[in-house]
């Protein structure tokens, strides 16, 4: 392999494995309110991407005003900032599910145009906004700087913080589907929703919740991201795809196909990219992919549901 | 017959009047008649031209774009502040290419074939250049293009202010191989054709020129924002030399990556040729701070020429507005331009080409600059800057006035498979 000796294999797989790792909290972070809006729902939202964005603007306006206001606070903004990126991202896909999308169940088409459509506007109020250029928050210390675990081995805290809040969100979004109530109405209005109306829930409003939720959990994503890349107007469209691909690849369905192809797609590009450029790792990535999806339509995981 | 004889007097006075008045402020028409200086049927009336400006003031690049058109803006402001061109005030046509470069084709020919304008300033990505070169070269039109770019292209419709590859590269990879006894280099760019031609070139001189050696050249898709990979392999084969042309937004993930894992300007050198002080206004300047900038100018150049200009850019677009490399090359178009027409003392294309070859300026803001005499485009200094904390750059290092070179010999680069 590129002249490398075997020990020095053994520190690259070492190193690589925890970038994929970094890279894996990414994928996940970013997959998990589409598990939900598209996995659940099968509805295909273009604008997943713009709450993401909503999110890391929404953080960057928090950041700034600590550091107008409380600069001795500074290091805790991000608590706020998560919560309110939640809140707006979720408030904002309420409107949006109440507005428009629940209009378009019946049309999934008409439902992909229109989200776009909405992608593109919100990406034009951002950059009305907050201009084209690409802000950033400044990360406060505890974010800053990285953990040395050998010589040559280093996870950087920003990574860690969004593989914490990655793994965080898969418990309460997994705790929520599979043990709480509310997540038992998603999954019966999912799988049949006449009879989950006759038996007495009601189903447009666990439809517009669990859009809104799905919208708020890209809107925690999107403030995670500010901590490792800069905020545009278009930064969250540029996540789309591998967005789509990770929920697709694992099955729509299933949260364990969700972190089992944001898990294998993460480290099969790390791994990759090391000994081939990055260009040339995303094209193999994707084509492996799409060979996987060609022999199993239905994804990695699947439920088993009577057709 | 007293009737008309009256007219006749009054006709007189006004004729005397305007003659007078034009004497006095605009008296270069008779010294230069609109039908002399403007044979090609050019937007030129007895006391305007009209010119265009053509960049992105939408889209994605509309965050680069922008210091060019203020400095366009700026520039042609000046002039008619100090009498326009041959008498002329200019008048400036607008035009948006929203990023998308068919639009600019096509805004190129309204401007060109509608407006008749004498000039356009405009132009960023070679992507929306390249555009446009058609529509130039079959209008016989004049472009003047602002940004260092990859070389390989001479039109004799195009004044090309920035630096090509050759004279951004080679004397500052010469600096760092001397500065830091450097060895071994390790190249990563986005994955378009400048970091790519910019990179055969530096991989050729480092080769066979400094004798050294290139670990890697690694490429990213533009708007990448994972680069712990990359961060790996530079931990892991140690390079002297971190060789960077990442465009965009992309500096943001791989500066503050970097500066994460801990790789920082006390443990290694990293020379760049894509950060200016537009982009270190995004990445932070705690991430790229010791580390070095190859351009031609930078704020913080200290002339009075560059002084001036700063605080005139400054008044006119804001105190938190940053001059980056291309701004200031984009600064200095309208000024070639004119300084051409008086000489040529004709708005003729072909004529103002002409006289603006080896035409010199040392009243500029980067110090001095000459106009080539044949590929167009310009001799300039280079020199490296070190980022400070405070978001400017110090600079440590200034070349000699370095020849444009857009078709470098003996390096293996093949234009159409890079496009």
């Amino acid at each position: 392999m590129g002249g490398y000796t075997t020990s020095e294999i053994a520190t690259i797989m070492a190193m690589q494995g925890i970038a994929g790792l970094s890279l894996f909290g990414v994928f996940l972070l970013m997959a998990l309110g589409l598990a939900i809006i598209f996995g659940q729902m099968g509805v295909i939202n273009m604008a997943h991407g713009e709450f993401l964005t909503l999110g890391s603007y929404a953080t960057y306006v928090v950041a700034t005003m600590f550091e107008s206001y409380a600069p001795g606070l500074f290091s805790y903004y991000f608590p706020v900032a998560i919560v309110l990126s939640f809140l707006v991202a979720f408030g904002v896909g309420y409107l949006l599910e109440y507005g428009l999308v629940r209009h378009l169940y019946k049309r999934p088409l008409d439902t992909l145009l229109a989200t776009w459509a909405v992608g593109l506007i919100m990406q034009q109020i951002f950059r009305s906004i907050f201009g084209g250029r690409g802000v950033s928050a400044d990360a406060p210390d505890w974010l800053q700087g990285s953990i040395q675990l050998s010589q040559m081995l280093f996870l950087s805290r920003s990574d860690l913080f969004v593989m914490c809040i990655a793994i965080a969100m898969t418990v309460i979004v997994s705790i929520l589907l599979y043990r709480a109530r509310w997540g038992m109405r998603v999954r019966s209005t999912t799988q049949n929703r006449a009879m989950a109306n006759a038996v007495g829930i009601n189903t447009a409003k666990v439809d517009r919740n669990t859009f809104a939720l799905g919208c708020g959990l890209a809107g925690i994503a999107g403030s995670a991201f500010t901590t490792i890349s800069a905020t545009t107007p278009t930064a969250g469209a540029q996540y789309l795809v591998d967005t789509f691909l990770v929920v697709v690849l694992g099955g729509a369905a299933s949260l364990l196909g969700t972190v089992a192809s944001a898990f294998s797609i993460a480290q099969a590009q790390s791994i990759l990219e090391f000994f081939i450029t990055g260009s040339m790792a995303k094209v193999l990535t994707l084509m492996v992919v799409i060979g996987i999806i060609m022999l199993r339509p239905q994804g990695l995981f699947t439920l088993k549901v009577r057709q | 017959m007293q009737h008309s004889n009256w007219r006749k007097s009054i006709a007189a006075l006004t004729i005397a009047a305007l003659a007078g008045a034009g004497a006095s402020s605009v008296g270069a028409n008779e010294e230069y008649p609109t039908d002399e200086v403007n044979t090609t049927g050019l937007a030129v009336t007895d006391d305007t031209v009209e010119v265009g400006i053509l960049h992105s003031l939408t889209g994605t690049m509309a965050i680069s774009e922008t210091g060019s058109v203020e400095a366009e803006q700026l520039a042609i402001r000046q002039i008619n502040e100090s009498g326009g061109v041959l008498g002329r005030q200019i008048e400036t046509e607008v035009e948006d290419g929203a990023s998308d470069w068919p639009t600019f084709a096509e805004r190129a020919s309204s401007l060109l074939e509608s407006d008749d304008v004498a000039a356009v300033f405009g132009c960023w990505t070679s992507a929306s250049r390249k555009a446009v070169l058609p529509v130039f070269e079959e209008n016989n039109g004049l472009l003047y293009y602002p940004t260092f770019y990859e070389g390989l292209e001479a039109s004799p419709n195009v004044f090309y202010q920035g630096q090509e590859a050759t004279q951004q590269i080679i004397a500052g990879l010469n600096w760092v191989h001397e500065k830091e006894n450097a060895d071994t280099y390790y190249l990563i760019g986005s994955d378009y054709i400048w970091p790519r031609t910019s990179h055969a070139i530096a991989r050729h001189h480092i080769e066979n020129e400094l004798g050294a050696k290139v670990v890697a050249e690694q490429y990213f898709p533009l708007g990448h924002t994972n680069f712990r990979s990359a961060i790996n392999q530079i931990r892991l084969k140690n390079p002297d030399v971190v060789y960077s042309i990442i465009a965009g937004d992309s500096n943001v993930s791989f500066w503050s990556q970097l500066n994460s894992a801990g790789i920082n300007a006390d443990n290694q050198t990293v020379l760049t040729n894509s950060v200016t002080e537009d982009e270190v206004k995004a990445i932070g300047a705690e991430n790229v701070e010791g580390h070095y900038s190859a351009m031609k100018y930078f704020q913080s150049l200290d002339n009075p020429h560059n002084k001036e200009f700063v605080e005139e850019f400054k008044e006119m677009h804001g105190e938190d507005s940053v001059i980056g490399d291309v701004t200031q090359a984009a600064y200095l178009g309208p000024w070639i331009w004119k300084r051409a027409v008086e000489k040529a003392e004709s708005f003729d294309v072909d004529k103002v080409r002409e006289a603006a070859r080896g035409m010199e300026f040392d009243d500029v803001p980067e110090g001095y600059v000459r106009v080539h005499e044949e590929n167009q485009h310009l001799w300039s200094k280079l020199r490296i800057g070190q980022w400070q904390s405070d978001g400017t750059a110090e600079v440590v290092y200034e070349s000699d006035l370095i020849e444009p070179d857009p078709f470098p010999e003996d390096v293996d680069i093949d234009p159409d498979e890079m496009e």
